[in-house]
């Protein structure tokens, strides 16, 4: 007595849209409005009440948002998600229903630079903190966490080099805590890498990159495995305990596996306000049409490209763990068959002159501080989007100063490794 | 205990009186909140609970027992809120009372899990759903929660 399965390319087309009920409109409309009229005052009570579940105000939900939502919650494997205006939004939102001020969460050292800063500064703001982790080192994940660790945070594939995280061993950790791992998916997108199925609790997304596609919006979304029991113990009173905002109301009680997402909602977007709007949620509907197309294309142009990288004297060496050399062959073998993704660094003979002259010269590539674009980027991490952090912190990132970062996109390869072969050649002159 | 979406949805599009035990007047508890549900979508919900008995719920007595419920009205569906332990009495009391007045189906809530229970209920021909709750069926196959971003594992291009 199952429903039918269907396969990940017909859900990143199919997944949460119908055809507009009152037009018959096949592609998902763009719902532009504030607010939703009320068939009478008891329809108002029950949405308020969150009896009833439908449209009240934008900040809240919204009929395009909603579509995106159901189709990323569907590829990831979740019960629900949660949109929000970016990745560093939705990160804030996996957060919130977890903390209360004194808590932390365990962290990996190879993030973004910018969630390192907003883990190891911004969110003490908030009474939280984080500690940083070398996530290869399983037994120091659960030597650093204490009575007060609500999560587990990492990157699947890191950025910026691309390192693996063994996902199945980190939620196997969270689950010895009985607390949830929190896993950002961004750079692997569920094409390449489905942590629910490993074991993770939450998956967050900047929408912006890969899932969009082609560095229009910005968007993030924290999507829910349903498969935490936030009763079993009192570490997560804001799902477990009454919530005063609702006359006493208890989430996980009430709505059983969906309570994160209802508060997701009904908390989170509502008083923090991180929405994502219609418009932008269309481009990112738009995008993951032809996700899987895409990163296929992505992973194949990455695994050209960080080859003929590794065998050019003028590189160090390169981090794609998608290369035979790689420490972490073994790794991508067992948990993403699919491909290593198509974001790493190379070190450039030469050093920081060497690299910065090499984001200069070339012409195909553009140097810009984003990723997951259709487009090939560079930036010199260190420089940029590790910038803030200490040359310690740059290293355990991978965002050294004899590196560069590229995002490879599914331009013609040969036409990607002829703009490195010549602006090689003049910054290693 | 995986259903198809075609057995709930039939249950629920052929269920227009629900009898509900154990459900609470506290407008906070989850009883209330799916009963409130199922009575805003045009379900006739007739409220079972000894604790609250003789008090009136969305505009009907709340009875005893099944047994308590009028003879004159037939009711399809009996959802039970109570402890897993509990439910085998009820089923019992339901066949007992209801079967020859429509009953087709004993629906347990999330939570409520009793092998004896269902066995009882299949072998009465009844439907049986368990772990299960009728308000969020409702809301994933009639499209509420596709208002809110939840996977409803629904894929359609009919209108």
């Amino acid at each position: 007595m199952s429903n039918p399965t269907f396969g990940f390319d017909t859900l990143q087309i199919h997944a949460g849209a119908r055809p507009d009920p009152a037009t018959g409109a096949r592609q998902t409309p763009i719902y532009q409005t504030t607010a939703y009229v009320f068939r009478d005052a008891d329809h108002a009570a029950a949405l308020f009440n969150l009896q009833e579940v439908g449209f009240i105000y934008s900040r809240l939900t919204n009929p395009t948002v909603a579509v995106l939502q159901e189709r990323v919650a569907t590829l990831e494997g979740g019960v629900g998600a949660v949109c929000c205006s970016s990745g560093h939004a939705a990160q804030i939102m996996a957060l919130f229903p977890l903390m209360r001020p004194g808590d932390n969460v365990v962290v990996s050292t190879r993030l973004y630079g910018g969630s390192i800063t907003q883990f190891s500064h911004t969110i003490k703001r908030f009474g939280w903190s984080a500690t940083f982790v070398d996530f290869d080192d399983i037994d120091a994940i659960k030597a650093a966490a204490d009575d007060n660790t609500k999560a587990i945070f990492c990157e699947s594939i890191s950025n910026p080099g691309g390192y693996l995280t063994d996902i199945p061993a980190v939620a196997a950790v969270a689950d010895s805590l009985g607390i949830p791992l929190i896993v950002d998916n961004t750079l692997a997108t569920p094409y390449l890498c489905k942590p629910i199925e490993m074991g993770a609790t939450l998956v967050v997304h900047s929408l912006t990159k890969y899932l969009t596609g082609n560095g229009t919006v910005t968007g993030g979304v924290v999507v829910d495995s349903g498969n935490f029991d936030w009763s079993a113990s009192d570490k997560f009173p804001s799902l477990s305990q009454p919530e005063p905002a609702y006359h006493g109301l208890k989430f996980h009680e009430t709505f059983g596996n969906l309570a994160f997402t209802f508060h997701g909602i009904a908390i989170g977007l509502r008083d923090l306000g991180m929405t994502l709007n219609p418009q932008a949620a269309h481009y990112t509907l738009m995008g993951i049409e032809t996700l899987s197309l895409r990163m296929q294309r992505h992973v194949e142009n990455a695994e050209k490209v960080a080859a003929w990288l590794e065998a050019d004297p003028r590189v160090d060496f390169v981090t794609y763990a998608g290369l035979p050399s790689s420490p972490y062959a073994a790794r991508k073998a067992a948990i993403y068959p699919k491909g290593a993704g198509a974001l790493f660094t190379f070190a450039v003979k030469g050093g920081y002159e060497a690299c910065v002259k090499l984001v200069d010269n070339v012409e195909i590539f553009s140097h810009v501080a984003n990723l997951g674009d259709t487009r090939s980027l560079i930036i010199h991490s260190a420089s940029t989007t590790h910038r803030q952090l200490s040359p310690e912190q740059q290293e355990a990132a991978g965002a050294g100063a004899n590196v560069v970062r590229l995002s490879i996109g599914i331009e013609d390869p040969d036409d990607l490794i002829r703009d490195l072969d010549q602006a090689l050649a003049v910054a290693t002159s | 205990m995986t259903y198809s979406d075609r057995y709930l949805r039939d249950i629920l599009q052929h269920t227009r009186t629900i009898a509900t035990v154990g459900v609470s007047t506290n407008p906070i508890r989850p009883s209330y909140f799916v009963a409130r549900y199922l009575g805003l979508k045009n379900y006739r919900l007739l409220p079972v609970n000894p604790v609250y008995a003789g008090q009136i719920l969305f505009d009907e007595e709340i009875y005893p027992s099944l047994a308590d419920l009028p003879q004159d009205i037939e009711v399809q569906m009996v959802d039970i809120f109570r402890r897993s332990e509990q439910a085998l009495p009820v089923v019992e009391e339901a066949i007992d009372t209801l079967l020859h007045r429509g009953l087709t189906t004993i629906w347990m809530q999330i939570g409520v899990i009793n092998q004896a229970a269902e066995a009882l209920a299949k072998k009465a021909g009844l439907k049986v759903v368990m772990n299960r709750c009728p308000k969020i069926e409702h809301q994933r196959l009639f499209g509420e929660l596709r208002k809110a971003g939840f996977n409803t594992g629904i894929i359609s291009s009919k209108l």
